[in-house]
């Protein structure tokens, strides 16, 4: 387990570092405008711009340049080009609403993910199974932007159920909740379809298995053959995918939610960022999400051998 | 009871090697009955595609889904036919200032107050069959009729860069093993762990802005081929993980020793033993994979890092008509839905496809944590 984790870990700071790398040479190889021009200003001399460079740190060489930006970013005093602010604080402010809007959206999802693919499953072949088949494939189709809008549209502004954006903190709970439902909605219903396909798949697959047969022969109820013995080895795919898809959101992964949504979290920076090519400000977000998502596969991994005990973490998880 | 005797054997440990553990039938009752009816009455007539054909054929749900798919893709094929002959206009065609003649009323294509006109089917010929486009006027249903045959290309055609792709880098990583296995491996690992779509939002405005050069092929930063290498690009891993597992373990079968004791080489090995053997796997990712393309590329044009104007796409019609939605809300509705059902019809067929050509649900689940191989995994949010 021990050397399982220190593998891991060390894997994982590895492909971090690769990923700053990669956005490093992303917007330095390939440039797209002199950002000391633009940190310069409309109207700057070529004098100014030559002091903003050395200022900046651009005249430098790009393995230079590299680590001064990665030392800025992990000391917490990294600047974006445009305004100045503190990047890193930032994304510390995004935080709390990117991680409200990510949790409601995940206890949606993975309530009625799991019910609908259960009822699926246990009646499968059935109308009941089709039509929630035919909901899920919907759901799983469905733009992001095409489901907001519309809930924007008629619960905001034809019968004003609902404010129309912005996040307000936790402090005041009833206008947090008010806030956030549309967003929840919008984010789970793609994820809810998903999984609950994922669920009746995986059920199905299970409901052959030679211990299922076992527990019917013992003369256990088609009730409790299902929820306890189906259903907990069933979901082992389902929490795997969970992990994976809610370390991409709580990361800052749901771009386009939160700024469909306006939901001042870490997504919607990264989206301000990318707009404005700020290029600090682009490299602490993808390395804040990256890292989450490398945490969350390492917790798969371990909530995986700790759940199903035929999967050894020494040998399998290379 | 002591909870160990709830769990199963000690054998077919899932995601090891073989990913693919031979021996379980799906559980679905409906397939299973129609393997078994199949292997005892006409079913052993044809090989496995005449098999799998069959057995598309009896799911009309997804013959449907392929008919509606078609019929967009001809829809928008035709669109300059749709332009010339009944609109009578282009996709960036202006009509400000224009007023609209129907009957004995005289109605404004924009009105003062910047609110266009709404859709108007046939009542006008044709013309703004389905309204204008906000202060410009332009035909909403040329638009999106030309707006659809980007979306459909982007889809497509990065599918099939995604695909080619993932079959060589699969290929060499999971027929050469050792170090090649390792160094591909290892590249996929970090566009995996690369969100995807912040990689394809930063490879998108990079490119936007400059353009893309590779030696002597110049890409115009408004070229349609950018978005599309992007996506085609960045869903690469999700489809080569799979294949390499698939291809490991074929690799360990007798067919496989049988071709290298006939002195068969690397080249003919791959492509001629292997690779027919990965078809399955493949046409059922290719196909969902167009789905996925077509929802990134619709997220890449919303925030401005995918189709660059003149061109437009779904994509973008919704982002232009995003900043209406209140007074305008079908200008966001209407391409919403053509990406809606456009994505379903692909999915329901790629189900379907799954079903008739992979009734063992191999291509399911790769069991292993972070390795899922579900090919219509959730698209961008």
């Amino acid at each position: 387990m021990l050397r399982f984790l220190v593998r891991r870990v060390i894997g994982a700071i590895a492909v971090l570092f690769a990923i700053s790398v990669l956005v490093f040479l992303i917007f330095n190889v390939v440039p797209a405008t002199n950002p000391a021009a633009r940190i310069a200003g409309k109207n700057a001399t070529p004098q100014l711009i030559k002091n903003v460079e050395k200022e900046w740190g651009f005249d430098k060489s790009l393995p230079a340049q590299y680590w001064t930006q990665m030392k800025l970013i992990f000391t917490g005093e990294v600047q974006s080009y445009n305004a100045h602010i503190n990047i890193d604080k930032r994304i510390a402010e995004g935080i709390p609403a990117t991680a409200s809007l990510c949790i409601g959206a995940a206890i949606i999802w993975l309530s009625f993910g799991i019910l609908f693919g259960y009822l699926s499953a246990v009646r499968s072949g059935g109308w009941l199974d089709r039509g929630l088949t035919v909901l899920a494939l919907i759901g799983v189709s469905m733009p992001v932007f095409w489901l907001a809008s519309i809930l924007l549209y008629y619960f905001t502004y034809k019968i004003e159920l609902f404010p129309a954006s912005g996040y307000e903190p936790l402090s005041n709970p009833g206008k947090w909740f008010s806030h956030l439902i549309l967003p929840w909605i919008s984010l789970a219903v793609l994820f809810a379809g998903f999984y609950s396909r994922v669920l009746r798949s995986s059920m199905l697959d299970v409901m052959n298995e030679d211990y299922v047969r076992t527990a019917r022969a013992k003369g256990l109820s088609q009730r409790r053959v299902m929820s306890k013995h189906v259903l907990r080895n069933s979901l082992i795919p389902v929490i795997t995918l969970f992990g994976l898809d809610f370390g991409v959101l709580i990361g800052g992964g749901a771009i386009v939610t939160e700024s469909l949504f306006n939901i001042e979290g870490v997504g919607l920076f990264t989206a301000e960022a990318l707009k404005q090519q700020d290029f600090p400000s682009i490299m602490a977000v993808t390395l804040f999400g990256a890292f989450f998502i490398v945490l969350f596969n390492i917790l798969v991994d371990i909530a995986y051998a700790y759940l199903d005990p035929r999967i050894r973490l020494g040998t399998s998880a290379t | 009871m002591s909870p160990d005797s709830e769990k199963p054997g000690a054998e077919a440990v899932p995601g090891g090697p073989g990913t693919a553990s031979p021996g379980t039938v799906t559980g679905d009752p409906e397939l299973l009955s129609e393997v078994q009816g199949e292997t005892g009455g006409d079913g052993q007539r044809g090989g496995p595609w005449a098999i799998a054909w069959r057995r598309l054929r009896r799911n009309k749900f997804a013959l449907f889904a392929l008919g509606v798919f078609l019929l967009i893709v001809i829809c928008c094929l035709l669109a300059p036919v749709w332009a010339n002959d009944v609109a009578h206009t282009g996709p960036n065609q202006t009509h400000t200032l224009e007023k609209l003649r129907e009957g004995g009323e005289v109605k404004e294509v924009v009105e003062p107050s910047g609110k266009a006109i709404g859709p108007q089917f046939f009542d006008a010929g044709g013309k703004f069959f389905l309204g204008a486009d906000g202060h410009l006027g332009r035909d909403e249903m040329v638009r999106l009729l030309y707006g659809g045959r980007s979306s459909l290309f982007i889809g497509v055609v990065a599918a099939i860069v995604t695909t080619i792709l993932a079959v060589v880098f699969a290929l060499l990583a999971g027929f050469y093993g050792g170090w090649t296995d390792t160094v591909i491996s290892r590249i996929m690992d970090v566009i995996w762990a690369f969100p995807v779509v912040l990689l394809s939002l930063a490879l998108g405005i990079v490119l936007a802005v400059g353009g893309l050069v590779i030696g002597p092929l110049h890409l115009k930063s408004s070229s349609l081929w950018i978005p599309t290498l992007i996506i085609g690009f960045v869903y690469t891993p999700y489809m080569a993980r799979p294949l390499r597992g698939e291809i490991l373990a074929f690799r360990e079968k007798e067919f496989i020793e049988a071709a290298v004791a006939q002195g068969a080489g690397p080249t003919r090995i791959m492509f001629l033993e292997i690779l027919p053997n990965l078809m399955s796997t493949i046409i059922v990712f290719f196909t969902l994979n167009i789905a996925n393309n077509m929802l990134l590329e619709a997220v890449l044009s919303y925030l401005g890092a995918g189709v660059q104007p003149p061109s437009s796409s779904w994509g973008t019609m919704i982002s232009e008509g995003f900043e209406a939605l209140y007074s305008q809300p079908l200008l966001t509705i209407i391409p919403g839905t053509a990406i809606l059902l456009t994505v379903l019809s692909v999915n329901v067929f790629g189900d379907g496809l799954r079903d008739a050509l992979d009734p063992k649900s191999k291509v399911r689940f790769e069991a292993r944590a972070g390795t899922t191989s579900e090919p219509d995994a959730v698209g961008p949010v």
